[in-house]
């Protein structure tokens, strides 16, 4: 028997792993695209959110893709009105750019905020927003585009502007500067349904102590498997699957769980 | 009144959302008066110790949580906000809490290279149900409910009623001194379960109430 061939009971000596709900909001509406472009109105947050909650979502992450908080059709009131009535952890990212959009993102019912563009403009932003809030509160998001095998590259504003930045050197820094989880999106799998970009999950979570939520790619019970077997992430995060139905968040669960993970049913 | 103690640092919004979805009308306040008055106090909490004590020193709360605590007002304290119950904290140098449950703070243990919890403890986590105790009356073993941190509050005697594992360790996850309460993970962030201890608590703090209004009955009598 090879020795690394691991057995599947050993799954249940791992940590409870989490599944989140990610849902992208531009203006009222949630939108889905393919490799964060091309991106097509799938409903209404407010359903989509409480759908998800009762069907044992064990978080929500909420993202702004045209980064625009505030207003009437803006994130924030999105939040506030899914804060009335969804009792599990949720996450606001897309446009967060100082202490003062922590403060209203928070005030409006959010646990956590996600940061990407404003913290690679200003990396001393993620010292000051954990100083301030906790590490517990801040989350480092990364769009991360592959330009060699095992090269990534950080992107911003959701997928559309290049920074030269390398992503394993990027999450280590955001680290060092007290983070306390990584959102890691491949932009190459984004939206695909073509399985996730496991090289990078394990790249980023091996250089890194901090837990990391993998995105962008799942399209099927068995991707996420073989994310978890070969990664062990500490949480996955999925769009499409749940937008367009292909496999329901129950459903998922339950094939996570008859797979050996532990998992909230 | 039932008073949820703002001292700068919690998320007091989603606990206010929770309050009100089970129906317990609450005020969120900083003034040591409604902590003096409260008929139930429930104080949240994310961050550090020794911040956390500060700001509850800047608006002159520790004396009154510690006179509402040793009064026998039903108190509830949530992450934070239960370690701050304890006697002293080991974060960031030796530093006093509230001293309402004797015991300290101390680090989590970081995971083997081999697996393990990361540190910060983020995610649902299941509990031990260690005694019987009214916050998970009627829940099983292995309950499931939502994490977030770095340290642990480690009492002394048998105030532990639930824990949860992290990395070969036993984490007090509910601890309870009587009327006292504390809870490691947030009741407002796990769903349907944590609306239910919430419940739990409050059903017993009305109970308590009763009780201690027909013991001055007696004394009257």
């Amino acid at each position: 028997m090879a020795s690394d061939q691991r057995p599947v009971s050993t799954n249940s000596a791992l940590p409870p792993q989490r599944v989140i709900a990610r849902i992208d909001i531009k203006g009222p509406n949630v939108i889905k695209g393919v490799h964060l472009e091309g991106l097509k109105v799938v409903g209404k947050p407010g359903a989509m959110a409480r759908q998800y909650y009762e069907q044992g979502a064990d978080e929500i992450i909420y993202m702004d893709v045209v980064a625009s908080l505030y207003g009437r059709n803006g994130i924030l009131s999105v939040l506030e009105e899914a804060a009335a009535e969804i009792f599990v952890p949720m996450t606001v990212g897309g446009g967060i750019r100082n202490v003062e959009d922590i403060v209203a993102a928070l005030r409006s019912g959010a646990d956590k905020v996600a940061i990407n563009t404003a913290a690679l403009q200003r990396p001393e932003f993620l010292s000051e927003a954990a100083r301030v809030f906790g590490r517990q509160c801040i989350v480092l998001s990364v769009e991360a585009k592959q330009r060699q095998p095992g090269t990534w590259e950080a992107l911003t504003d959701n997928g559309r502007e290049q920074t030269g930045v390398d992503v394993i050197e990027w999450v280590a820094e955001a680290e060092a500067r007290g983070i306390g989880e990584i959102l890691i999106t491949s932009v190459d799998m984004e939206g695909t349904q073509k399985g996730f970009d496991i090289e990078l999950v394990k790249a980023v979570r091996d250089s890194v102590s901090v837990p990391v939520i993998a995105c962008g790619g799942a399209g099927e019970g068995a991707h996420i498997r073989a994310l978890l077997e070969a990664s062990h992430c500490d949480a996955v995060c999925c769009a499409s699957l749940f937008h367009y139905d292909r496999l329901p968040l129950p459903a998922l669960k339950n094939e996570l769980a008859a797979a050996g993970w532990d998992v909230r049913l | 009144m039932i008073t949820v103690v703002d001292y700068g640092r919690g998320n007091l919004y989603s606990l206010s959302h929770a309050l009100s979805h089970i129906g317990i009308g609450h005020a969120v306040s900083e003034r040591p008066e409604d902590i003096l008055a409260a008929s139930a106090i429930i104080l949240p909490g994310v961050g550090a110790f020794a911040d956390a004590m500060d700001e509850l020193d800047q608006r002159s709360l520790v004396a009154p949580l510690q006179d509402a605590a040793g009064r026998g007002v039903p108190l509830l304290g949530i992450c934070l906000g239960m370690q701050i119950l304890a006697a002293t904290s080991e974060e960031f140098g030796r530093r006093n809490g509230l001293g309402i449950i004797p015991g300290s703070v101390r680090a989590l243990p970081e995971p083997d290279d081999g697996g393990g919890i990361r540190i910060p403890n983020v995610g649902w986590r299941r509990l031990a149900l260690h005694q019987e105790d009214p916050l998970y009356h009627g829940m099983q073993e292995g309950v499931m409910a939502y994490f977030v941190h770095s340290y642990g509050f480690f009492p002394e005697g048998d105030a532990v009623m639930a824990t949860s594992e992290v990395n070969g360790l036993s984490v007090p996850a509910i601890v309870r001194r009587r009327h006292v309460v504390g809870c490691q993970f947030h009741p407002e962030k796990s769903g349907p379960v944590g609306l239910e201890m919430l419940h739990n608590f409050f059903t017993e703090a009305r109970k308590s109430a009763t009780a201690s209004v027909r013991g001055s009955e007696v004394g009257a009598v």
